[in-house]
């Protein structure tokens, strides 16, 4: 039995079966629509999440699955003390495959160690969503055409960006990757990513300026200041608009420099911006629930 | 000068730093074994001034003493068979701790579920570095831990 708990959980090589199967339903969409007639999707979000829950609930469906869960911990056994562990082995009696995401870092990892069924990590506090990165690379390679070769610029909360931990480290897996951190010094990559860039002897330089990185960029990764990780209000205040990307920052990028971001988006993307041929943040957003299918089918084994 | 009797089989641990031997105890599941077990306190050492020693009358293989080597590399395991120093065993960096340090990570799952153990994996060898195997943040001896 498998997990998805980070990205490393998969070769390169496997990596890559998982997006020809994620263009392959994109292709052949009535193959796949009962490939998954009779299996549960649960879906434990401890945390509240509109995009990622949402994705994963309509994967499950278009594989014609079916979902049960609970969409806060405000609603589950959370609330009385139930542990993690205690949850997922009940869990694992109802479904046949749980997403879970929780405010705590290695949560996922807490559910994989006691769980009967796959999980699939959506979103551990701020460690890792490796299926946010899956569909990050999968809009990478269709847009770019392929996952190597490019220097791929990263702006925002680096620190507690769980997104652009899970980005990082499986890019750097690829030739010829190259990484330009933007963020304020408060925010900055945290060292057990930077730990594997240098063991990796992959270069990376670390910037606070936007506009000094732009013009060498492939891809600009922006990221929200996410309020939810601050534990002071006024380093959230002082921080949440430190970086907006408007169109004329962008005109300095290159022409096929695409702009990838998780959303939510707050203040960090002008809405100028969408109508740019190179924003590319919605169209993750339609890759993310193909790329789910392709996951969900690959831990049920079902491909 | 105190005098301790010498074993026949089992480990003499030295120079372990004056205060730790009861950690090690611990840590070695020594109060689990029915085995004797001396334990010598700020003994004197012209190396360090005060160590502490333990000695352990046991199956040379019923111990892993592979955490000594994350606690101090200068601890010295003298192996004994037949009453005589057989061996000075080499210790290697264990690629797993299993509760012997703790996660001070506050956004670390084990910082509100207090019965999951404490797992550290060796994430890299040679700048003897381990992480959480739950949030992937990395030990500083100064975080702690257990080292009261």
């Amino acid at each position: 039995m498998r997990h998805l708990l980070t990205p490393q959980d998969f070769s390169v090589e496997e990596l890559e079966d998982l997006f020809v199967l994620a263009d392959d339903i994109e292709n052949n969409s009535a193959k796949y629509s009962h490939i998954c007639d009779g299996k549960k999707l649960a879906t434990l979000f401890y945390e509240p999440s509109t995009r990622t829950r949402l994705s994963h609930e309509t994967a499950m469906i278009n594989l014609g699955g079916s979902v049960i869960g609970f969409p806060s911990g405000n609603v589950s056994s959370a609330t009385k003390g139930e542990s993690v562990a205690d949850t997922i082995r009940v869990i694992s009696c109802f479904a046949d495959i749980a997403a879970i995401r929780h405010p705590k870092e290695g949560a996922a990892a807490v559910a994989a160690a006691y769980s009967s069924i796959p999980i699939i990590n959506a979103g551990d506090g701020g460690h890792q969503h490796p299926t946010q990165t899956l569909l990050d690379m999968q809009t990478i390679r269709r847009l770019k055409g392929r996952l190597s070769d490019m220097t791929i610029g990263i702006c925002g909360d680096l620190k507690f960006g769980r997104t652009v931990h899970s980005l990082v480290e499986a890019m750097s897996r690829y030739e010829g990757i190259s990484f330009v951190f933007i963020s304020p010094q408060e925010l900055r990559m945290p060292d057990y990513v930077t730990d594997i860039l240098h063991d990796r002897g992959i270069d990376y330089e670390e910037v606070t300026k936007l506009e000094d990185a732009i013009p060498k960029l492939d891809v600009l990764y922006m990221t929200r200041v996410q309020k939810e990780r601050f534990f002071n209000e006024e380093d959230y205040i002082r921080l949440k608009d430190f970086y907006i990307l408007d169109e004329k920052k962008l005109a300095a990028a290159k022409p096929d420099c695409y702009i990838l971001h998780p959303l939510p988006r707050v203040n960090e993307i002008a809405p100028e911006v969408d109508n740019d041929p190179r924003a590319a943040y919605f169209l993750q957003v339609k890759y993310g629930v193909l790329v789910r299918m392709a996951v969900i089918l690959t831990l049920l084994e079902r491909n | 000068m105190l005098n301790v009797g010498k074993i026949e089989e089992g480990f003499v641990l030295d120079h372990i730093p004056a205060g730790k031997a009861m950690y090690i105890y611990h840590h070695l599941g020594l109060d689990k074994l029915d085995c004797p077990v001396a334990i010598i306190k700020n003994a004197r050492s012209n190396a360090m001034g005060k160590k502490d020693i333990l000695k352990v009358e046991c199956d040379i293989d019923s111990l892993n003493l592979d955490v000594l080597a994350f606690i101090d590399h200068n601890i010295t395991v003298n192996v004994i068979k037949d009453g005589e120093i057989k061996e000075k065993r080499k210790l290697e960096l264990p690629r797993e701790l299993v509760d012997v340090i703790k996660c001070t990570n506050p956004r670390c799952i084990t910082s509100i579920e207090h019965e999951l153990p404490h797992i550290f994996y060796l994430a890299d060898e040679e700048r003897e570095i381990y992480r959480c195997k739950y949030c992937d943040v990395k030990y500083e001896e100064n975080d702690a831990g257990e080292w009261n």
